[in-house]
This record gives structure tokens, C-alpha cells and sequence, in this order.
């Protein structure tokens, strides 16, 4: 027995078999589940009442598109945000420190309710009232790190001698940066914005803290399904916001790649 | 030079906004204050009440179990994953592709996804929610990290030496231990950080798969205290401690990995 185990083992390949097993009882399996729940009624007939039911829902529907839109502001700030500190922090003639980076890194690692509550902490102190403008202010500050780091990246490894022949071919910088830079830090942008659109879309209970339970987002409608014991609708809730994110992130799928290579700032 | 006082002038200006409701929040870890914004004078008095425990006895088992949770996830992670990633590196070309993808599942998916999932996985076969249930939901999320931390050091190994060493005479089980973990072990260490950090912030897969038996983590204890309305206010002291040695851990880090990078 202990034998033909370790001859199994001798092969390295077949050290893949015990995690494949994992993989297929904890993500694939779940999957489907989510897909199979979404498409029955609680008796486990097959129906599609559960996606009529959101699409006749008007509170769900609005939800749904409120946190869409909620998620595409969100974004858009970020990037407006996030791309010029990016872009000072990769610049080379400026010299910016690696600590200063960790500095702009470093938020991504606490806690995202302390990171939540603290925005709160802020408001109140300011005497600034909670609603839509924290909202997007706690989204922005919980997620910018998100769209910095990308950028950051794609314009750090990008061949600066292609900057350099721009400016001896006679490129004003505003060319230089529109023609040679923007162009090549794309990937970055893109998955910056995958990056920070995804948390922000799927969130849930960050939207209830900043607005006193004044607005709700489509997480939340999702995780409270659940809760309170609708599978079926909740399960059908969870495909349609995985739709929305596959969608999305077939834009990226190359990128991603590319930086998982690279490894880490830390 | 004006432009580079204009370009570190933005960087400061975007930290003073990121760092500002943190600051609050230490700021306010030194006064006893119950509502945050007033100021009645400096103490240490919250600092010394989180440690002293009695009345907060729930809020240090939240932390107990935080750690406990994240130490065996880390772990048991970083053994299944750098294994896997063994196997994986070995494997021919469709199947090798199948596994990268599956592995990078539980990373695209967003936590609420993954939540979801699990909760229904755990809910259709009667598994009793709890401790273990919450373990195995973060070894879940945490060990395609690892997998991709210790990947690229297989990669860069030389695949020779592998050979050389059982061609010398050595078992399996030796060249492994002798060959290949000396060179993927940077590649564990820093999976087996990844994984306990991650760990420690999740809050959306851990709350779908705690149950309900009273199980507390830092995240679900501090969703709770928020939802009735008010932020303990030991979560200040705490909030800072945290923030502290995280800030003190990477800069550190970061440190060490540029100086050897000089090197």
C-alpha cells in the first residue's frame, strides 16, 4: 500500500491529483451549484421564475442599475485620480521613492469595514452629512489603490527609449504623452478599471455604513436573499452579477496574465 | 522644478486624502470619548481597557479566532498550493491550461461570488456551519495565490538540476527536499504571507459560511458593532494597532527586497 502510494508519487505530475480534487469539491462544484439553484424553485423543478421575478421586481431592477451606476462614477473618479499619481509615481526624472509607492499600496491591506468606518469617522468629524457623496467618497478611497497599482506597473516596464525617440522626432510633450505614453499603459488601464469596477459593483453592507442604510447595492439584495432564506432567487441574483463580471472581464484576460508573471510589489 | 514641486505636491495631497480617515481614527484612539469628534483630553485609557478584556471579552476571541482561522488557512495552504504547483508545472499542455484556469477562478471571482458559492455547497450537503467550514472556504480563496506566488520560481529553476540529482544517486524525496525546495521556498514564504493577510481582511466569504453558533472573526464582529449603530469605541485603539504594524511590516519588507535587489 504505502508503497505503490509513493510510486504513485514519484511521478511529479500526479502532485497536481490532490489539489485538482480540492478544486473541483470548492470552486467548481459551488459553481454550478449557484447555477443549478438559480434555475430551479425550491422543490428543485426546473423554472425560470426566479430571473422573472427580478425583472419584474422594480425595487431589485433599479438596485441593479443604481449600483452599475454607482460603480461607473466610481471608476471614472479613480482613474482621473489614479492615473496621474501613477503616472508621477513611475516618471523617472522625479525620482519618486519605492516607499511612496508602499504608501499608495498600502491601504489595500486593512481591513475593508475599518477602511469603511474610518471614512464615516471622517464625515461626521467634518460634520459632512452621509449619503451619495460618501458614498462615492468610501468607494473611491477603499478602491483607488486598485487603479494606481496596474498603471503603475504597465508605465514602469514600458521602453522609455520609445519616449525618448517621440521627443527627438520632435513631439511636443502633449503628443508625446497622447501618441507614445496613453497608448502604451492601456493594459493597465484596463484592468485597472476591471479592477476597481468589480469590488465596487459586488460590494456589500460598505453602501449601508456610508449612507445610514439610506441606499442599498446590489450585494447587498444578493446577500440578504440569502440570508433570509431564498436560495433559489438569491443563487439566480449571484448568476446575473457573475454574467456582469464575466462580461467585463473578458476584456482583461491577456493583462492578467502578463502581471501575474511579474509577481507583487511586496 | 516647478513641475516636480506641482508633481510630489499632487502624490502628498492624494496620501493626506487616503490617510485622513485613518488619521481620525488614531487621533481619537487617545482620548476616552464614547462618540468619535469629541475630544476629552488625552488618555490611554481605551488602549489599556482593549487589553484589559472583561467587558470586551467577545471583541478579543473575535481577534483569537481571526488569527487561529488565518494561521491554519495560511498554512494548510501554502502545503496544498506549493504541491499543486509541483504537479502543475509538470503537467502536459491541456491539462495544464484546465488547472491554471480553474485556479484562477476563486481570484476573478468577486468574494461575494465565492461566498455565495460556498454557502451553497456547505447548505446542500448538511455540512453544519461553522469553525471548520470557515477554514476550508479561506483555503479556497487563498490557495490559488499560493500556487501563483511559488509558480515563477519553478519556472525559473533549472530543470536539470532535478535530474542531475537522482541521476546522482538521490531519491525523489531527497531531490525534493535538497533541490527543489530551496528554490521555491521565497515563493512559499511570500504565499504564505498573501494567504494570512488575505485571510485576516475577508469579510464577505467568511460571513456566508460562519453559521450562526456565535463563531466570531475581527470582520464579523466589527459588521456587527457597526450595524447596531455605533463603532465600539475600543475599535479605535485597535484599528490603530492594526494599521500600525501593517505599515511598519511592509515598509520593512519592502526595505529588505530592494536591498537585495541592490545586492
Amino acid at each position: 500500500m504505502l508503497n505503490s502510494l509513493s510510486r504513485f508519487f514519484m511521478r511529479r505530475k500526479n502532485w497536481s491529483i490532490p489539489y485538482a480534487l480540492f478544486l473541483i469539491v470548492f470552486v467548481v462544484i459551488p459553481l454550478l451549484l449557484i447555477v443549478f439553484y438559480a434555475f430551479t424553485d425550491e422543490e428543485g423543478m426546473f423554472t425560470f421564475a426566479n430571473f422573472r421575478k427580478f425583472m419584474m421586481h422594480p425595487e431589485a431592477m433599479n438596485t441593479f442599475i443604481y449600483s452599475i451606476g454607482i460603480a461607473i462614477i466610481t471608476t471614472l473618479v479613480c482613474l482621473l485620480l489614479g492615473y496621474p499619481a501613477a503616472y508621477i509615481l513611475s516618471h523617472r526624472s522625479l525620482n519618486v521613492s519605492k516607499t511612496m509607492v508602499v504608501l499608495f499600496i498600502l491601504p489595500m491591506w486593512v481591513n475593508i469595514l475599518i477602511r469603511t468606518l474610518a471614512t464615516v469617522a471622517l464625515f461626521d468629524f467634518l460634520k459632512l452629512p452621509l449619503g451619495e457623496g460618501a458614498l462615492v467618497f468610501g468607494m473611491v478611497y477603499n478602491f483607488l489603490p486598485f487603479m494606481i497599482y496596474p498603471i503603475y506597473n504597465t508605465l514602469q516596464k514600458m521602453d522609455y527609449s520609445l519616449v525618448e525617440a517621440a521627443q527627438d522626432l520632435g513631439a511636443n510633450p502633449l503628443k508625446v504623452f497622447y501618441k507614445v505614453i496613453l497608448p502604451l499603459s492601456m493594459p493597465g488601464i484596463v484592468s485597472g478599471i476591471v479592477m476597481v469596477f468589480m469590488p465596487t459593483v459586488s460590494t456589500f453592507a460598505i453602501a449601508e455604513l456610508l449612507t445610514m442604510n439610506n441606499i442599498k447595492l446590489f450585494g447587498t439584495t444578493v446577500q440578504e436573499n440569502i440570508y433570509n432564506g431564498m436560495w433559489n432567487y438569491g443563487a439566480a441574483l449571484s448568476l446575473i452579477m457573475l454574467l456582469l463580471i464575466g462580461i467585463m472581464s473578458l476584456f482583461t484576460n491577456e493583462e492578467d496574465n502578463a502581471q501575474n508573471e511579474s509577481g507583487g510589489v511586496i | 522644478m516647478i513641475k516636480k514641486i506641482f508633481a510630489k505636491g499632487y502624490l502628498w495631497l492624494l496620501l493626506a486624502l487616503l490617510y485622513s480617515p485613518i488619521l481620525i481614527i488614531m487621533i481619537f484612539s487617545f482620548t476616552e470619548a464614547k462618540v468619535l469628534g469629541n475630544w476629552t483630553g488625552f488618555s490611554f485609557k481605551l488602549y489599556s481597557s482593549l487589553f484589559a478584556g472583561g467587558m470586551h471579552h467577545s471583541l478579543i476571541d473575535a481577534i483569537i479566532n481571526t488569527f487561529v482561522i488565518a494561521f491554519i488557512a495560511a498554512s494548510v495552504s501554502t502545503i496544498l498550493g506549493s504541491i499543486a504547483a509541483v504537479g502543475i508545472y509538470n503537467l502536459r499542455s491541456p491539462m495544464r491550461g484546465v488547472m491554471n484556469f480553474t485556479n484562477s477562478i476563486p481570484i476573478m471571482n468577486p468574494d461575494i461570488i465565492t461566498g455565495v458559492s460556498l454557502f451553497l455547497l456547505f447548505v446542500s450537503f448538511g455540512v453544519s456551519q461553522g469553525f471548520t467550514t470557515v477554514v476550508l472556504a479561506h483555503i479556497a480563496f487563498c490557495a490559488p495565490y499560493v500556487v501563483l506566488s511559488v509558480m515563477p520560481r519553478l519556472k525559473k529553476m533549472n530543470p536539470n538540476i532535478y535530474e542531475a540529482a537522482l541521476d546522482l544517486g538521490a531519491t525523489p524525496f531527497q531531490a525534493l527536499r535538497k533541490v527543489i525546495l530551496p528554490e521555491i521556498l521565497p515563493g512559499m514564504i511570500s504565499g504564505f504571507i498573501l494567504a494570512f493577510t488575505l485571510s485576516i481582511d475577508d469579510f464577505a466569504v467568511t460571513i456566508f459560511t460562519i453559521g450562526n453558533e456565535g463563531l466570531e472573526t475581527l470582520s464579523t464582529y466589527i459588521y456587527a458593532d457597526a450595524r447596531k449603530g455605533g463603532l465600539t469605541p475600543e475599535l479605535r485603539p485597535l484599528s490603530t494597532i492594526i494599521f500600525v504594524t501593517v505599515l511598519v511590516l511592509l515598509i520593512v519588507i519592502n526595505k529588505r527586497a530592494e536591498k537585495q535587489k541592490k545586492e
